[in-house]
């Protein structure tokens, strides 16, 4: 396993599928009475938020709180990162506190790497999104829930997604979940397809390993899951494209767009959703939505991505039962 | 003493001859010349060159003292091999009046180092919105004829139009850092396949190709000459050498670091190689590597741009822009340009001494090396190879991209006119 997380491009599919495993490990926890394992006892782990993200941060929390970590949260937004010294001076505050991971949001891309490399730190980094580039607990949470609904929980395990069709749908160009999704679903060996009116698309991704279409007509019926992205409304003051309705009518999702989907087929989305604009209510509401799902796959996928790079050596669940009793 | 005797130099990269300094002048070039009564620097071996002479330097001073001053500054062109420097006009206050540009040159004059011929901002506070006081700054102590936002482009069409018609009247230039400011609204590297990955902003190169198409053809509407600062595409050396072929009067410069580096260094988010304009790709760096050979490029100019520590260790986003370059620049060139056998050494002198003191008038920099002229001159062991030590640098700032690796070439002298400036490698 690596030493931190940055990237869903750094993995292999072997450590991709290991944390899918691991995850299935995890989940089993939550069906007990007791959701807590003695794992990362001792252990401090610091979420350093740099950007609003309740949903992220408490997910990383309940997946620390459950292996039995020391949690700290260091909310760093609004105090003065804008000369971004700031990143450097929290880092070397928590490298004296003794910190054994610190998972890091932050608006500007590639300040996690810079974290894990620039030796201001010891402690594992793992990455809860940065800038518009890389989100890979959420592309691992997708994977998961995909792996779940289109090959089993059961039959799942030790499995990839090799030859099912992903399509993602939206803003492209401004997304971290799209970046990771690409790189991990590729890695996993799903056939994946961008949709999204031209210009939000980026420059460049004729290297990235996946199709790109700006009609998403002609590729839902070929697809196994559709993940909608968050598209802002910002973006229309921007020209990124004329209106809402005109967006809504060529990229979004309805019951009419659903019904030609396989049967089969799963909507994702990965929150917060805006229904109206790309996803309507009765989409987001239907049997076919993950959208709960995901966010309790998403303590799953960060409880084994702790685990796993904290330096699980021991099986993460097994012979627990005892611990368990003695924390009555 | 006053006579220094250079034996066996190779003049331009040409076979050996000596080279005898009396004053501030060469007195003779020869082969055999008597050492009688003069210091002698064996020269066996090395390369001379006429002083290079710098268009694009920022010496940060007044305003921005932590990252260099004119003393450091030039101390640094003196180890670069350089004998002038044009200083940009973006500090604090801009040198956008007289007083300030006379400020700049009298600390040149006065640390003696190397001559520092500033550049005046086009606009007030290079706001970009009204002509600065182009008259008064050429008719100043400075007499400057090189006029520049740089590190913003004078993106107004009109402004621009009047800019250079203006300069007109007393032989001026306008030096464009060509960045169309709509198309980098938030751009922090070169928009391609690197920066699709990494999630950073983009700058696209047609932000740089429109601005040079519209000013060539400003200049050619006008009658004026337009030099263009930095030029980093491959599309940018198309227009340039269509406008040369059109008989516009357009020149147009290169930095170091654009004929060697490219944006797949970006991958390490290490601010250290962000720079405006950007990193760009392979196929841009040998096009700009060929045009710089056949001369629509005309010149090399460093863009030194020295930042304090801090402003570089730090996230990618927040840190500042650019890389100094003054102490590496001529060894950058050697490894792209002559080791690459694209160039000669009478070419790099042409390209970094003769052509840049032309374009921004300095006279007696940039001359022949023969009798009767200023004893401006650089000796290079062009044998030398060696990583570059940061640590070393006379710059006050040590933000080089180059930290570590090995480049060939070294200046061990420098003569302002006939005063050396650098011996053995050391500032004197
Ligand atoms: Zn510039």
């Amino acid at each position: 396993m690596l030493r931190h997380l940055i990237s869903a491009a750094d993995l292999t599919r072997d450590d991709a599928v290991l944390i899918l495993d691991t995850a299935e490990e995890m989940a089993r926890v939550a069906d007990r009475p007791i959701k807590k394992l003695p794992t990362l006892r001792g252990r401090t782990v610091v979420n350093l938020f740099f950007e609003d993200s309740t949903r992220t941060r408490i997910s990383f929390e309940a997946a620390e709180k459950r292996l039995s970590a020391d949690v700290i949260n260091f909310t760093a937004k609004g105090s003065s990162v804008s000369k971004g010294e700031s990143l450097k001076d929290t880092a070397q505050t928590l490298e004296a506190m003794g910190v054994d991971a610190v998972v890091i949001r932050h608006g500007a891309s590639g300040a996690p790497y810079r974290l894990a490399n620039s030796g201001w730190i010891d402690a594992a980094v793992i990455n809860a999104g940065d800038g518009t580039h890389q989100h890979p607990t959420q592309a691992l949470l997708d994977a998961f829930t995909m792996r779940r609904r289109l090959v089993g929980r059961d039959t799942g395990l030790g499995q990839d997604l090799d030859g099912r069709r992903i399509t993602i749908v939206g803003d492209i160009l401004h997304s971290r979940v799209a970046r990771s999704n690409v790189d991990l679903l590729h890695t996993l060996g799903a056939e994946v397809t961008l949709v999204a009116p031209p210009t939000l698309v980026p420059v460049g991704v004729g290297n990235w390993p996946c199709e790109v279409s700006y009609d998403l007509d002609a590729v839902l019926p070929k697809s196994d899951a559709v993940m909608m992205l968050r598209v802002q409304r910002e973006r229309m003051n921007a020209a990124f494209f004329p209106t809402e309705r005109e967006y809504s009518r060529r990229y979004g999702l309805d019951g009419d767009r659903m019904a030609r989907m396989p049967e089969h087929a799963v909507v994702m989305h990965p929150g917060p959703m805006v229904r109206g604009m790309e996803i309507t209510a009765e989409v987001a509401d239907s049997e076919r939505c993950t959208v709960v799902e995901q966010v309790a796959n998403g303590v799953s996928i960060r409880m084994a991505v702790l685990y796993l790079l904290l330096g699980g050596n021991e099986p993460a669940v097994t012979h627990t039962r005892t611990e368990e009793k003695s924390e009555r | 003493m006053s006579k220094i005797l250079i034996r066996g130099a190779k003049v331009l990269g040409h076979d050996p001859q000596d080279v005898l300094i009396d004053g501030e002048t060469i007195a003779e070039v020869g082969t055999g010349l008597t050492a009688e009564g003069a210091e002698v620097v064996e020269a066996e071996g090395k390369v001379l060159l006429p002083g290079l002479v710098d268009l694009h330097t920022h010496l940060r001073e007044p305003g921005r003292e932590d990252s260099e001053t004119v003393l450091t500054g030039t101390r640094a062109a003196a180890s670069g091999g350089f004998t002038a420097v044009f200083a940009m006009a973006n500090t604090f206050p801009v040198a956008d009046t007289a007083g300030v540009v006379e400020q700049v040159y009298r600390l040149g004059r006065d640390h003696g180092y190397c001559d520092v011929q500033p550049i005046g901002a086009v606009t007030v506070g290079l706001e970009g919105r009204k002509l600065a006081e182009l008259g008064a700054m050429h008719e100043s102590a400075a007499g400057v004829t090189v006029f520049s936002d740089d590190g913003k482009c004078v993106h107004d069409a009109v402004i621009m139009r009047r800019a250079l018609e203006y300069v007109k009247a007393f032989g001026g230039v306008v030096a464009q850092h060509a960045q169309e400011p709509r198309l980098t609204e938030g751009a922090e590297m070169n928009e391609g396949v690197v920066s699709a990955e990494l999630g950073l902003g983009g700058w696209p190169a047609v932000a740089e190709e429109s601005i040079i198409a519209r000013d060539v053809l400003l200049a050619e509407h006008v009658g004026s000459r337009v030099h263009i600062c930095h030029l980093s595409t491959a599309g940018s050396v198309e227009i340039v050498r269509w406008a040369k072929s059109r008989g516009i009067d357009v020149t147009a410069e290169v930095t170091p670091h654009h004929l060697l580096l490219t944006d797949e260094l970006v991958r390490t988010y290490n601010p250290v190689y962000k720079v405006n304009p950007p990193l760009r790709t392979e196929r841009d760096v040998l096009a700009l590597r060929e045009a710089l050979a056949d001369g629509t490029i005309d010149i090399v100019a460093t863009d030194h741009a020295p930042h304090p520590h801090e402003d570089k260790d730090c996230e990618w986003a927040a840190a500042a822009m650019g890389m100094v370059g003054l102490e590496t620049a001529l060894s950058v060139v050697q490894e792209t340009m002559v080791d690459t056998g694209l160039l000669t050494w009478a070419g790099v002198a042409e390209r970094m001494s003769a052509k840049p003191a032309e374009i921004g008038g300095a006279d007696g920099h940039g001359r022949p090396v023969s009798a009767g002229e200023p004893a401006n001159l650089t000796l290079v062991d062009t044998a030398y190879r060696g990583s570059v030590d940061p640590a070393g640098f006379a710059s006050r700032s040590r933000n080089t991209p180059y930290e570590g690796r090995e480049l060939p070439g070294r200046v061990t002298h420098t003569w302002l006119r006939g005063k050396a400036t650098l011996v053995d490698g050391k500032l004197t």
